[in-house]
């Protein structure tokens, strides 16, 4: 079981390193990966200083070209493929047809992962861009019950990647529209989901309201925790049911199911956060470092409650859940 | 000449009430219809057999059929229903919504149309599409006009007259699937015993923002946007675009108007009077948020 962790930056890439990530996914400087925030990613001098570090330590590195680009910058993702060839990244991760099939046809040695944004979630699209791109890997929308996770393992072409610490995403990766039909920037196109420079904050006295372009998202009383407008945690009115309509502001923690995913087959844990700081890396790659190696050892899995009351800490809203992978979640 | 299609229906109708609509869609001047479960394969009311009906009629009336796929298929019992409508016994074409579904047209020669939610945002991918046999395809909700535009000039010569694109012209934006049912989370019950909650709301249910804005539609595991889309003014641009098809997503109340407006400007060759309402948005389209209006 490989531990893949997330790296925004140089600092956060040698904290992954040095607290036992297996394997660094990090993203170029511009809109061609899904976490394009300013001041985050690496340009071609970082990202091969971040590749020398890891092969010294004997880690691997993936880059992650997993926007969907249009026809008029279609060179900037083709720019990246070429790029990530030349740096000799271990793999790409990419979810575009097309740029697949660029990585695919112009660089054949070069191992494609299928990004969460690609959404194959079921059989018949794994088989699909396996047959097709002849992908290495698929990374599993956070969408599956651990049931349908193990189903899908046994049979699929290629081996998997699931999603084991982070921020959660409620809808299916890659085919969410909800921040560009508020803020005009989506994932899919520009790598941001409810993009800064949108958000405003305007205190009324005894209220904090979190706004994301013209459109409140939530309204926080001084005792509460306020956080980040991602439209899919905010509260808003149903039938004069005013709640969190969709999802309270929650991580993913899925380390109670590591000796059941290792079981599957299941080949490798990712964690989310490019976007997060050097200290949210170390400690969260250090936990679960030690959970993996906990559930590859012949004694009986624990999770520790010193490592969840840690992640905790670093969780959206300081909860956790198992998310989709419980059925009652659903 | 832009034709008129109409998509799938996105609610949960009655049986009675899905065979009525049909029967006046007969009648409407639309070229192409999509019929199907799109959203949750819980929605039972129909089975295929049911919607090979309604296909066969609807031949009769003149009109081409498309049967549109589930878009998020999860459970094996979802892949073996999946896999059973993309062989090409029905003989009707497959609109797919997954990749899944495209595999498997593709393995039985079965033609389809790309769906939307395949996120065809550039020449390259329109292209791998129709080398797979596509017959066409719908463009992602949130590209702009003049991204498409650059998207039909970057298409090579030899396959620019088949792509066959289709713009989702009117109607509530799909704009995200979950795995979790937002119908059934507001009236606090577990997606597993949903009592099929979502079909008391043929038109969705409403989600405002605590400022009262109308924002988003929930429609079972779907997010549908809150205001309508509306782009049936721009349907001389979108024809000189080269642009196939309009698309008009079904509701309960009024697509008989709306078929019927956009058919009558196209046969008469005249602007529209309904541009974009108050309610309404067309933002996507001018490189705006989606919910803009821009008059």
């Amino acid at each position: 079981m490989e531990l893949v962790s997330p790296a925004g930056s140089w600092p956060a890439f040698k904290k992954a390193v040095d607290n036992g990530a297996d394997a660094i996914y990090i993203g170029f400087r511009d809109e061609t990966n899904a976490r394009h925030f300013a001041g985050l990613n690496f340009d071609d001098k970082n990202a091969s200083k971040a590749l020398n570090y890891a092969r010294s330590k004997g880690k691997r590195v993936y880059l992650a070209i997993n926007t969907y680009p249009q026809t008029a910058r279609w060179s900037a993702w083709q720019r990246a493929v070429d790029m990530a060839a030349d740096l000799g990244v271990n793999a790409i991760i990419a979810a575009d047809i097309g740029v697949l099939e660029y990585a695919s046809q112009r660089h054949s040695t070069l191992h494609r992962h299928l990004s969460v944004q690609g959404s194959a979630t079921n059989l018949g699209a794994l088989t699909f861009y396996a047959e097709n791109f002849g992908i290495a890997r698929a990374v599993l929308p956070r969408v599956l019950s651990a049931k349908q996770v193990a189903q899908l393992a046994s049979a699929s072409p290629v081996p998997l990647e699931v999603f084991g610490f982070g921020s959660l995403c409620i809808m299916a990766e890659g085919r969410c529209f909800l921040s560009s039909y508020v803020a005009g920037a989506s994932p899919n196109t520009c790598g941001a989901c409810s993009p800064a420079s949108h958000v405003s904050w305007k205190n009324t006295g005894d209220q904090l309201e979190v706004w994301l372009g013209d459109m409140l998202v939530d309204r926080f009383e001084a005792d509460e925790n306020a956080g980040y407008p991602v439209i899919c945690k905010g509260r808003f009115i149903a039938n004069d049911k005013t709640y969190h309509a969709i999802e309270e502001p929650v991580s993913l923690n899925s380390m109670a199911l590591l000796p059941e995913l290792i079981d599957m087959g299941v080949v490798a844990i990712k964690l989310e956060g490019r976007q997060r700081s050097p200290a949210y890396i170390a400690k969260v790659v250090s936990i679960w470092r030690q959970a993996i190696d906990a559930a590859k050892s012949n004694q009986p899995f624990v999770v520790q409650p010193s490592w969840t009351a840690s992640l905790a800490t670093v969780a959206e809203g300081g909860q956790t859940t198992l998310g989709a992978y419980e059925r009652e979640w659903q | 000449m832009v034709k008129i299609s109409l998509g799938p229906i996105q609610y949960y109708w009655k049986k009675q009430q899905v065979f009525d609509f049909y029967n006046e869609v007969s009648e409407l001047p639309v070229e192409r219809v999509y019929l199907g479960e799109t959203v949750c394969s819980k929605r039972r009311e129909l089975r295929l057999e049911d919607w090979l009906e309604i296909a066969q009629q609807l031949t009769t009336s003149g009109k081409q059929v498309c049967l549109s796929t589930m878009t998020l298929i999860e459970a094996a019992s979802e892949l073996s229903q999946l896999k059973k409508l993309c062989q090409a016994e029905h003989g009707f074409m497959v609109e797919a919504n997954d990749y899944g579904a495209v595999q498997f047209c593709s393995e039985s020669q079965t033609p389809f149309i790309a769906g939307a939610m395949l996120n065809l945002y550039n020449h390259r991918s329109v292209e791998k599409m129709l080398a797979l046999g596509a017959q066409g395809w719908v463009m992602p909700y949130e590209i702009t006009r003049q991204s498409l535009s650059a998207l039909l000039n970057g298409l090579s010569p030899e396959v620019a007259d088949k792509a066959n694109t289709e713009v989702f012209s009117w109607g509530k934006v799909p704009l995200a699937y979950s795995a979790r049912c937002f119908t059934a989370r507001h009236h606090e019950l577990p997606k597993d015993s949903c009592q099929l909650v979502c079909g008391e709301y043929p038109e969705g249910l409403a989600l405002e923002s605590q400022e009262q804005q109308r924002f988003l539609n929930i429609n079972g595991i779907q997010t549908q946007s809150g205001h309508s889309y509306n782009l049936l003014s721009e349907w001389r641009d979108m024809q000189a675009l080269g642009i196939t098809w309009m698309r008009i997503s079904p509701s309960l109340s009024n697509t008989k108007s709306i078929v019927e407006t956009l058919a009558n400007a196209i046969e008469m060759n005249s602007d529209i009077a309904r541009a974009c309402a108050d309610d309404e948005c067309n933002g996507y389209w001018f490189g705006r948020s989606g919910l803009e209006r821009v008059a």
